[in-house]
């Protein structure tokens, strides 16, 4: 039992509603992340500058938690860097191919009671349980 | 306030809301999908957090227009199922249950500056074009209008 993180896990899940919520209350936008770095990365005509503007934001916010929560931001990857590669790699392109990502699907989609994103969500955990189960029978940890 | 200036703090505000959730510790992530060892439930709550605060805001502002820009607010969507979806979300589950990372907590990341994170990135960047260019349908009226409803 760990209560004290559980408590500000959901305080942090929370403020990541308020995120996600004020851009589409005060736009009408949605915040999937792997959507907005797809813009910015393709360089989408109409909607480049805020979701540029966005990922600054993440990027700035991950700079901040190094001296501000040090300790809940890792210092390194869980994985070998060739294997952090293939991961990255097989994380872009299936969340454009699925259409989304945790944000997107996750917190977007299922807040607005959308069918796809349940489907999404509940497939891509269930990917992730299994390929967490596969590592351990292949990496012996 | 212009729209830049709102994309940036709230990036900056989801940041920190990640932060705070332990969702930038890759460790974290793994432990809450190992469902067969020891099961750590942190993930959940960060979910069940930001969904309980987006759900009644979005169900309130449906069908209304942004003030912002003048969009319409989203209404409930068709959400139609696919083999694309089912498929993407298998692939993006697979890399997000071998790194521990998926795309928001891997941006965050970046401002740690170690490069097993500017690696994943990278590679998530080169993954989404690599998208783009061979994975995209050619898509038909009837797909593109769906798409925009």
């Amino acid at each position: 039992m760990d209560w004290e993180t559980w408590g500000l896990a959901a305080v942090g899940g929370l403020m990541i509603g308020a995120a996600a919520a004020s851009l589409l209350a005060l736009t009408g936008k949605t915040a999937g992340i792997s959507g907005i770095l797809d813009g910015v990365v393709r360089g989408e005509k109409f909607e480049f500058t805020w979701k540029l503007a966005f990922v600054l934001g993440l990027i700035a916010g991950g700079v901040a938690l190094v001296f501000v929560l040090p300790g809940n931001i890792a210092t390194q990857g869980l994985r070998s860097l060739p294997v952090m590669a293939l991961a990255g790699l097989l994380v872009g392109f299936g969340t454009r191919m699925g259409g989304g990502c945790t944000s997107g699907h996750g917190v977007c989609g299922i807040g607005r009671l959308n069918v796809r994103s349940i489907v999404g969500t509940v497939t891509f955990i269930a990917a992730g349980a299994i390929t967490v189960v596969v590592a351990r029978l292949i990496g012996g940890a | 306030m212009g729209k830049p200036l709102i994309g940036f703090l709230c990036g900056l505000l989801f940041a920190f809301g990640l932060g705070l959730a332990q969702m930038t510790e890759p460790s974290r992530v793994i432990g809450f999908l190992d469902f067969f060892g020891h099961w750590d439930p942190t993930l959940m709550f960060v979910m069940g957090g930001a969904i309980a605060f987006y759900m009644p805001v979005w169900y309130v502002l449906r069908g209304r227009k942004a003030p912002i820009g003048g969009k319409i607010i989203p209404k409930k969507l068709a959400g139609h199922v696919d083999t694309r979806l089912i498929a993407g979300a298998s692939i993006f589950g697979i890399g997000w249950g071998t790194a521990g990372v998926c795309p928001g907590p891997g941006i965050v990341l970046l401002g740690r500056g170690n490069v097993d994170f500017i690696v994943f990135v990278g590679c998530m960047i080169a993954g989404m074009l690599l998208y783009a260019l061979v994975g995209k349908p050619k898509a038909s009226p009837q797909v593109r209008a769906a798409a925009q409803s």
